[in-house]
């Protein structure tokens, strides 16, 4: 009579789903955007007199991109490791201030375009002043439309990009020492090999 | 020191079930009359340790006892009274005590209201329900202890999450735990009647009651849940599809395949094999559901703070539960004779039917709801299943339902004439194609879907309707059981009705709003009177003074609010709903609006037949409480067989 | 069985007039279930017209805040007139009732919105506990919310905004999964086993008349002897 074990055959099918999927992590994204090219923008830096950025002028360079801000606790964390890092490795980190004006800052809620990029300047520059600047350069993405580009669902990211200016890797969250050991690094080596 | 007393109890609890789990089986088995005799002593003092236990904790939440980690989580020392009740199942660790003092409640019911059981039945559920009862308390105990102590004792609490503030959690839990929980009752039984190895028709008569009274809490608590997200998000959404939604969804669906299987097992001795079979599904759903909510694997609103630890107790739990049942099923069910030959044409077949469509039903929901789990699993990446897929996928399997709901009452058992059933039916489909066709033009715009919809609403109802006429003409007593199948199912047409309603037909205005102004959805019109700052007991709020006119006459006076907790920064929306016969005018306060003259937003909704949604349900419990009151459940002397499924009744009969 | 158990439910034309019920012929049902339909039209008809609601009618055209009624303005939709000094450039004078000032749409672009709330429903807001675009207050859902309105003032198409956003955060953001070799189990399940289970009734249905066929016919009183043993 075995059409009688088939609820019993079905059931456990179920279970080894749900075992495998009490390891996953239903939170995390993975992003659509690996091996594909990084998307080209245009964006002010944190240094006034250094004009804009885009990306086509890393090409020819394995390099790194930090998605970060002055309000975000998890960079704060991940800071000194990225620090540490620059100082380490001739690896370029650019960083991406994302929303750094955050809607509890009602003082800035006022301001013209001109004035918020101001403050948000001024505020990253003394953050990094006191924390250290991993970054060869800052863009300041204010309202965040560049972050959609790059698949960017909150802070902080690292993306790691090839010499074409191809996206190889993203850090979701802050980077631990381990993700830098065992996949940063040897990707970086590897792309900066080819 | 409550605390303790408390955690006391609920091990002492833990100890009674284990005995309660193993000595009245072990007495059946062996045919042990003391033995058996253990089981009704056990399940009275079981419940009592555990209410004492969720006594005490409710103690401490209404004392403001903050060195118990759960009261700091979950309370405040602003919090009013009753919601601190309320907040005693708030939380993770709250609500499954809740649910373990439940599950006592059932038993401790089952072993009050048993008398005319063998006793070695009675020992085995009682059994079941014991080991069931000891899986859920090892995991209190274990890895969800709610009287764990914060030393030192925080200074005030965290507060309720202000969403929860409010009647809705006052009830909405215990009657959907009510449910869920009560149909391990049907489950024991099925259990109970594999072990002793005779499944006749009695032990579907027995377990009937049990389950109707489970399924109308299912049916209540779910509607209750609908209709608390529908006035406190202040979208006027009532069905998301969310994973905890669907959670309690799934064991309805079932369970209501399982009364109507039921019925049939018990009157006709049919289906043996299936209605033991959704016995134990409805209840390893509502398992599979405590999993999908407290483990962490699916993302959800309403999903409890999660921990992988409890996620792998709760798929043991589930493992050796369900696992367990479907072997018993799987090595007892090929003794049991298969049942006799019926026509295509015959109420059989129509159950048959019926328990096809929601099982599928069910299984759509279950592949949806666990499909982004399967994906990832399989390394596939991520993907979403929302509402879009529910919908389409759910919504034509109703349609079958609906429409043989009708002659599933009509016809004959073992063998119909589809000859007098079309005689018989088609004034009743006439003049619900008549409905279908005329009430979306006169209610609105004319769709083919609302036509459908109403058409399958009014199919039912007259169905129904026509059904009752006749029946009264007939001689013979009408037991309460017929009122209640017919108020069930003319309240799932209201249902239906109402769903269709508020989908073709629903108006929402997003405006800026300045004092005087008027929002009109005709005859409809809201004005901004003025708005105001309320201080609440624990928060603050500005409210909005809109009157509601009807062609120009004022009929009511609404006060949506916007609220700030002082626990969270979180604003809250109180959304303020006039409600009709017919409709909701439904009003939710948005953010002010910079600007030259003081603005806010708002949003307006006109939402006919949404009030029909939450009538139809409360029909539908009305109806089973009907038929599990009648008296056929009630005598307490010993009941004879029903007649082998052989002897045909006299027609009529 | 008999009166512990409710009569069976089926009355058909010969047990209706056995069961001496007079008059219960053709012609009264027939009056019957007429009034009763009659009765339910009317009823829906009565309600219906009690609150007659149609769609919001199409003039709601926008206009910037004004809390004054204008001198002598009329429900006149879609007049291009010069309106009172706080102008955005639309210039449609507001329909007036004579309770008040009709409020002005949040935005000033209904159709665009529409289509907004009806496109942000079917996508996922990121960083939520399962929320959609639409519901969600989420700082990156009111971003995400700006892109695609920019976007969709631009001209895309649904799709094609849809596309924008899976390109860059993949299918955890669409509500509908997509139709493609792994969604077909999820999309086309359901129905293969609606009807893997109903040929599977069908043919236990079969099975149960094949063997109630082949098997040596019992009388009703063997039969219920047999029964009431395997019982025991």
């Amino acid at each position: 009579m075995k059409k009688f074990l088939i609820p019993l055959g079905l059931f456990f099918g179920l279970v080894i789903f749900l075992a495998l999927g009490l390891q996953r992590d239903p939170h995390e994204i993975p992003s659509p955007l690996i091996n594909k090219p990084a998307p080209a923008f245009s964006l002010p830096t944190l240094d006034p007199k250094a004009g804009t950025f885009s990306p086509a002028e890393m090409q020819g360079r394995v390099w790194l991109l930090n998605v970060w801000a002055t309000w975000c606790v998890a960079c704060r964390q991940e800071h000194p490791l990225l620090v540490d890092f620059a100082q380490r490795h001739q690896v370029p980190i650019v960083g991406m201030s994302y929303k750094e004006i955050q809607p509890q800052d009602v003082q800035a809620q006022g301001m013209d375009a001109t004035a918020k990029l101001q403050f948000a300047r001024e505020r990253s520059q003394v953050w990094l002043s006191r924390y250290g600047n991993p970054y060869v350069l800052s863009v300041m993405d204010l309202d965040g439309r560049v972050g959609i580009q790059y698949g960017v669902y909150g802070v902080p990211e690292t993306y790691v990009i090839d010499k074409q200016g191809v996206i190889r890797y993203k850090a979701v969250g802050e980077v631990t020492p381990a993700i830098l050991a065992s996949k940063v690094l040897p990707l970086i080596q590897k792309l900066n090999a080819s | 020191m409550l605390a303790e007393l408390g955690h006391f109890a609920l091990i002492l609890a833990l100890l009674v079930a284990c005995v309660q789990a193993t000595l009245p089986l072990w007495g059946a088995w062996r045919e042990r009359a003391a033995w058996q005799a253990l089981a009704r002593p056990a399940a009275f003092a079981h419940f009592g340790l555990v209410a004492l236990s969720f006594a005490a904790l409710t103690a401490c939440f209404v004392n403001n006892d903050f060195s118990v980690l759960y009261v700091v989580q979950h309370s405040n020392s602003l919090l009013p009274t009753v919601y601190r009740v309320a907040a005693v199942w708030g939380g993770h660790e709250g609500s499954l005590l809740l649910w373990v003092l439940m599950l006592a409640m059932w038993t401790a019911a089952v072993a009050a209201f048993s008398f005319s059981l063998p006793q070695a039945m009675v020992a085995r559920v009682v059994g079941v329900l014991g080991w069931v009862s000891v899986g859920f308390l090892l995991f209190i105990l274990a890895l969800s202890n709610p009287f764990e102590r914060l030393l030192p004792a925080a200074a005030d609490g965290r507060d309720l999450n202000p969403l929860l503030q409010d009647p809705g959690l006052i009830i909405h839990p215990p009657m959907l735990y009510m449910g869920y929980v009560g149909f391990s009752v049907a489950f024991a039984f099925a259990i109970a009647a594999l072990m002793a190895g005779r499944l006749d028709a009695a032990w579907a008569r027995w377990s009937r009651p049990w389950t109707l009274v489970a399924w109308l809490f299912m049916t209540f608590g779910i509607g209750l849940g609908s209709w608390w997200a529908y006035y406190e998000l202040g979208w006027g959404g009532w069905w998301f599809w969310d994973p905890v939604e669907n959670a309690s969804l799934m064991p309805w669906l079932v369970g209501t395949a399982l009364i109507h299987s039921l019925m049939a097992s018990d009157k006709r001795g049919n289906f043996k094999a299936w209605t033991v079979l959704l016995s134990i599904s409805a209840f390893s759903l509502s398992l599979l559901g405590t999993f999908l909510v407290r483990s962490g694997v699916l993302t959800s609103v309403h999903a409890f703070a999660s921990d992988p630890k409890r996620g792998v107790f709760i798929l043991m739990f589930l493992v050796v539960v369900v696992g367990f049942s479907l072997t018993l099923y799987a090595w007892r069910m090929p003794k049991v004779r298969m049942g006799q030959a019926v026509s295509l044409l015959s109420r059989e077949t129509l159950l048959l039917a019926n328990s096809v469509l929601l099982v599928v039903a069910c299984a759509a929901v279950l592949l949806g709801t666990i499909y982004p789990l399967v994906i990832d699993a399989l390394n596939l990446g991520k993907l979403s299943v929302g509402p879009q897929y529910f919908n389409a996928v759910f919504v034509p399997l109703m349609v079958p339902l609906l429409v043989i709901m009708v002659p599933g009452t009509v016809v004959r058992w073992r063998e119909s004439n589809w000859g007098e059933l079309l005689l018989r039916l088609r004034w009743v489909a006439l003049a619900a194609l008549g409905v279908g066709l005329a009430a979306p033009a006169l209610a609105g715009e004319w769709s083919i879907g609302a036509a459908f919809g109403f058409f399958l609403a009014a199919w039912v109802v007259l169905g129904s309707v026509q059904h009752m006429v006749l029946r009264w003409r007939q001689p013979g007593q009408i037991g309460a059981a017929y009122w209640g199948m017919q108020c069930a199912h003319i309240g799932l047409a209201v249902v239906v009705a109402g769903i269709t309603g508020v989908k073709s037909y629903e108006v929402e205005r997003d405006v800026r709003m300045g004092v005087g102004d008027v929002v009109t959805i005709a005859p409809y019109a809201f004005r901004l009177q003025g708005m105001s700052e309320v201080k609440g007991p624990n928060y603050r709020a500005v409210r909005a003074d809109v009157e509601v006119l009807k062609n120009g006459q004022p009929i009511d006076r609404l006060y949506p609010e916007k609220r700030r907790y002082f626990s969270t920064a979180m604003p809250m929306t109180e959304a303020a709903i006039d409600t009709g016969f017919m409709r909701d005018l439904y009003v939710s306060l948005g953010d002010p609006i910079d600007g030259p003259t003081p603005q806010w937003s708002m949003r307006v909704y006109y939402k006919p037949f949404v009030p029909w949604i939450w009538a139809g349900v409360l029909l539908m419990v009305l109806g089973g409480a009907l038929a599990a009151v009648d008296r056929r459940y009630r005598a307490a002397s010993a009941r004879t067989e029903p007649m082998p499924a052989g002897v045909a009744p006299q027609a009529g009969a | 069985m008999g009166a512990l158990n409710t009569p069976s439910h089926f009355v058909g034309l010969d047990a209706a007039r056995r069961s001496g019920v007079a008059g219960f012929g053709l012609p009264t049902r027939r009056a019957l279930a007429a009034s009763l339909s009659l009765a339910v039209a009317g009823l829906f008809q009565l309600t219906a017209a009690a609150q007659g609601p149609k769609p919001a009618p199409a003039d709601v055209s926008a206009s910037a805040a004004v809390t004054t009624p204008l001198p002598a303005a009329s429900a006149a939709p879609a007049a291009a007139v010069a309106p009172a000094p706080v102008s955005s450039g639309q210039a449609v004078a507001p329909p007036t009732s004579p309770l008040g000032p009709e409020a002005a749409p949040m935005t000033d672009e209904p159709v665009l919105e529409a289509r907004l709330l009806k496109l942000s429903e079917e996508l996922r807001c990121l960083v939520c506990q399962n929320e959609s675009l639409a519901s969600s207050r989420a700082e990156l859902a009111d971003d995400l919310r700006r892109e695609v309105r920019s976007l969709l003032s631009e001209g895309k198409t649904d799709q094609q905004v849809k596309s924008f956003l899976v390109e860059r955060y993949g299918d955890f953001v669409l509500y509908r999964p997509e139709l493609k070799p792994m969604t077909w189990l999820l999309w086309f399940g359901p129905f293969v086993l609606l009807l893997g289970a109903v040929s599977g009734l069908g043919w236990y249905l079969r099975q149960r008349r094949k063997l109630a066929d082949t098997a040596p016919a019992m009388s009703d009183a063997e039969r219920a002897r047999v029964d009431q043993w395997l019982k025991d």
